[in-house]
């Protein structure tokens, strides 16, 4: 039960983690992220750093769509804008620092050449407009031989710095995880301020935020860049932690994928970005389990494990907007109220 | 020959392919329409009717062997029940919610739908039953495919049928006067709940033509669930609650791909709907017929 | 910077406005001015035109003729938002506050032209967006939270509120803005006695403790008669009299226009 939660000066109030329960169950946190590669076998720290990837892409998506309200169709093809330029420094062997901010920076670069003529103008055309651009950069991705290797894919060296190679997937979940919970910190802090505020305020009732002062196409193009910037730091650590990639993996199943995980986690909201993000990550292993399970008795069962995922992503969609549209965080709140007010009832 | 002169005639070839099989773009473009006209949403799952009309109509056809008209009225019947059972289950329930929710719904039923089609059916190419004679028009020197013009034909009087109904049938009327303002039909009697579902059931019987034909001259697979995403260029170009917009967009569109198709190659022709929506949205996003939206403060 | 404007010199001038919609002339020519530090009513029947009045003064709407002055200086062309850093701000008749926000968010909202934060700052947080927002916060309690005795709800979602308090929350919002001048759009519309009556009082001290000038649309007369310096009465879009409450109450076009023709033969006022 929670009681004694006084808050005695304003920054008090504002802090992300006030309590003292919580910042306890913080630092647990970070000890067993910590140490659980070490106790874990390969498959599970593997499945850790994906998880890890998930999150940084899902937070850029949760900042443009859950906060400021801008379907994006085209996540997943910024993902490999991040992907291919991060590629292209590392076969030239610079080290990740300088790899993994170009990547993103060049990733919301393309972002702002899109945003720019589909924000002015309501959602519905942003989608479609975001759903072109996943298909012309996928074309490029093919097309351009040259810098991404074509259909064939580009094979991405291993992330380094100063000859410190991050060979395998060990080494490379203590680059992902820090870098991931920077950026899910930072994706929070943003709506510590007026920042923020004011892309909440555009999903909201944009006609309010203008009289408000809040001018209305430079905030949407700073979301939109901010979560192509998320997206491009993903593909980055996506293409070190593949160490190849090729232009198949950046479609529109992708860009799906990663608007279930936010609306199943939790639309606008940081936590909910996490919870979406482990869950859409166990999905397909546990598809793929249960596949294998039930091979012997259904020998075509593999076959369909695609399309079934498809069916399973669809459903989640819909079944979380229709009968949960807050998304697990409104079930992890539901939890957490119950154990504030225990012993006592909701 | 002459290889400075300029090849007219395989302009008009193209160009006489292009428009006709822009007809079929506007048959799709229509079923778009039809439901942002009618409830406010683009729906994603279109290509996904499409789909679902061919592969009920292959089934009914080829697997059961039925008559082609029986099999056609049991497709159309069948991809009516699930349009009306999506509006029932899926767009009702979110009528509240912002147009964000409604629009991402659709995309998870498009995600759920193709992979439910390619999971039952698997993802083979399967060969349709030759629906349009493939016999060749030539007039003068150009040459074209007989399944070109006549699925031109098809679509031009399924259209016609249509906006003939919305003028003039009872239905018709009813549905646009719930499209407009569903509060004050509602007060005029008007059952604004039967009529938004028949507006998914006419967009779904739409899209299931537009697919049976469509697969008819290509080849069934579960890539014709993409073949509506390129559809987005033509309403965007046109407006997205225009009908006559949708026509002479889908003209305009299927003669670009078709040149492009004929200059650049087939590669090219792939992502030119793409190119032309971002371009139309750059100089002139309510398309060419599109009300420009005025809000109310 | 403009030296300020002299007390009952025009702040806010809006000249022969005409705003019109397709066939709907909604403005035929309409000229006011709100005078600083008074408190200005804009009453009318419904459909007269004050609510287009208030939006082509935010900006939102562009005449076709006419022009809109602040401080002198012609804001006809400039768009919504520079008009919120000029020392604009507003009320909506229906609540327009952000529904995924706290009262306090909501409030925040108002400080956003006086913050600087910027998407880099934001992200790292300590240091000058801390600062700054610390420094709002506490500006936020002490002029706006207590002033208008809403802090027992500070924290809450305010889709949770009673409208009563949503619509003081609005008016937290605006005021957060510093504005020089402050429309309100109906702000005791659907308002018992009791919240009506605090209402004025808050408006009241707006004016005499903050010198604000208030631009007020409202059907409630006895509001109106009770509070303003000043009333403009439109119909059909046009201004059909202006003067001390007193005298428009009396003004038989005023009476005409609310109670019909029998009443303004008879010369009835328009009752408070």
């Amino acid at each position: 039960m929670r009681i004694g939660d006084f808050r005695a000066s304003y920054q008090h109030d504002e802090a992300l983690w006030p309590t003292r329960v919580q910042r306890t169950w913080l630092a647990l946190l970070a000890l067993a992220l910590a140490a659980f590669p070490f106790g874990a076998n390969g498959y599970l720290v593997g499945l850790a750093c994906l998880v890890g990837i998930h999150c940084i892409a899902a937070a850029g998506l949760n900042i443009m769509t859950g906060y400021t309200g801008l379907i994006s169709l085209g996540h997943a093809a910024f993902m490999g804008v991040g992907c291919y330029t991060a590629a292209w420094f590392a076969q030239r062997g610079w080290p990740f620092f300088l790899t993994l901010p170009l990547a993103g920076l060049m990733a919301a670069a393309i972002g702002l050449v899109v945003g720019l003529p589909s924000l002015r103008i309501k959602g519905l055309y942003l989608a479609v407009a975001t759903l072109a651009t996943q298909f012309l950069l996928v074309y490029v991705f093919r097309e351009w031989d040259s810098v991404t290797g074509g259909v064939r894919g580009v094979n991405v060296p291993n992330a380094s710095v100063l000859g410190f190679d991050l060979s395998n997937d060990h080494r490379m979940y203590y680059l992902i995880v820090p870098v991931a919970a920077l950026m899910l910190v930072g994706a929070r802090n943003l709506f510590r301020t007026r920042v923020g505020r004011a892309f909440i305020a555009i999903r909201d009732k944009d006609i309010s935020a203008e009289v408000l002062g809040i001018d209305l196409l430079r905030y949407k193009l700073a979301a939109f860049a901010l979560g192509s910037f998320y997206a491009g730091v993903a593909g980055a650590l996506l293409g070190y932690f593949y160490r190849a990639m090729t232009p198949e993996y950046f479609t529109l199943q992708l860009s799906i994928f990663y608007l279930a995980a936010i609306i199943v986690g939790g639309l606008g909201s940081m936590l909910g970005t996490i919870l979406g993000a482990i869950f859409m990550t166990l999905v397909p292993e546990l598809l793929r389990g249960f596949v294998a399970l039930i091979a012997e008795w259904a020998p075509g069962a593999t076959e369909v494990l695609s399309p079934v995922q498809q069916v399973v992503f669809g459903l989640l969609i819909m079944g979380f907007l229709v009968f949960e549209p807050h998304g697990l965080l409104e079930i992890w709140r539901r939890v957490r109220r119950l154990f504030h007010l225990w012993p006592f009832r909701a | 020959m002459n290889t400075a002169a300029f090849d007219w005639i395989a302009l008009a070839e193209y160009s006489a392919i292009g428009l006709l099989s822009g007809g079929l773009l506007a048959l799709i473009a229509l079923g778009f329409v039809l439901i942002y006209k009618g409830t406010g949403v683009i729906n994603f799952a279109m290509g996904e009717f499409m789909m679902l009309g061919a592969y009920f109509f292959y089934t009914a056809n080829v697997l059961w062997g039925l008559p082609m008209w029986l099999a056609l009225a049991l497709t159309l019947a069948a991809v009516a029940a699930v349009a009306a059972l999506i509006e029932r289950a899926l767009l009702r329930p979110l009528s509240g919610q912002p147009v964000i929710s409604v629009l991402m719904a659709t995309i998870g039923l498009a995600s759920a739908l193709h992979g439910g089609v390619e999971a039952l059916w698997s993802g083979r190419n399967y060969e349709m039953p030759t629906l349009l004679s493939r016999k060749p028009f030539t007039p003068g020197e150009i040459l074209i495919p007989g399944q070109v013009v006549w699925s031109f034909v098809l679509a031009a009087v399924v259209i016609v049928a249509f906006t003939l109904y919305f003028r003039f049938s009872k239905t018709g009327i009813a549905m646009r006067a719930a499209a407009s303002d569903p509060i004050t039909a509602y007060v005029l009697g008007i059952d604004v709940r039967r009529t938004q579902a028949l507006t998914w059931m006419f967009a779904g019987m739409v899209g299931a033509v537009a697919g049976i034909v469509v697969a008819s001259m290509t080849s069934l697979s579960p890539a014709l669930g993409g073949a509506a995403l390129g559809v987005l260029a033509v309403i965007i170009l046109g407006g997205l609650d225009s009908i006559a917009g949708a026509i002479v967009a889908g003209l305009v569109v299927g003669l670009v791909e078709s040149l492009t198709a004929g200059y650049l190659g087939g590669k090219v022709r792939d992502i030119v709907p793409y190119a032309i929506v971002l371009v139309i949205l750059l100089i002139r996003p309510y398309g060419l017929f599109g009300t420009r939206q005025i809000e109310r403060l | 910077m403009n030296p300020p404007t002299p007390l009952h010199a025009p702040l806010l001038q809006a000249d022969g406005v005409h705003l019109g919609f397709g066939g709907i002339k909604a403005l035929a020519g309409v000229s006011l001015s709100a005078r600083a530090g008074e408190i200005t009513a804009i009453i009318g029947p419904n459909g007269a035109g004050k609510t287009s009045l208030f939006n082509t003064i935010s900006g939102f709407y562009r005449p076709q003729q006419g022009r809109i002055a602040f401080e002198g200086r012609d804001i006809t062309r400039t768009g919504p938002a520079p008009r919120a850093a000029m020392g604009l701000a507003r009320t909506f008749q229906n609540v327009a506050l952000f529904r995924g926000m706290s009262v306090l968010d909501n409030i925040k909202l108002g400080g956003h032209t006086r913050l600087a934060a910027n998407p880099l700052t934001a992200l790292w947080y300590l240091g000058p967006a801390r600062r700054e927002e610390m420094a709002l916060r506490r500006e936020i309690e002490r002029e706006v939270i207590d002033f208008l005795e809403i802090d027992h709800v500070r924290h809450q979602p305010v889709a949770s509120l009673s409208y009563g308090l949503q619509k003081r929350v609005e008016l937290a919002r605006a005021l957060a803005m510093r504005p020089k001048v402050l429309m309100l759009d109906e702000p005791v519309a659907g308002m018992n006695r009791e919240e009506t009556e605090d209402m004025a009082r808050f408006i009241l001290d707006i004016q005499e403790e903050r010198g604000i000038t208030v631009l007020l649309i409202e059907h409630d007369m006895g509001l109106v008669m009770d509070i303003s310096n000043h009333v403009v009465v439109l119909n059909f879009g046009e201004v059909i009299g202006e003067g001390t409450p007193a005298e428009v109450r009396h003004n038989p076009e005023v009476v005409r226009a609310y109670l019909g023709e029998k009443a303004a033969a008879g010369a009835a006022p328009v009752p408070a």
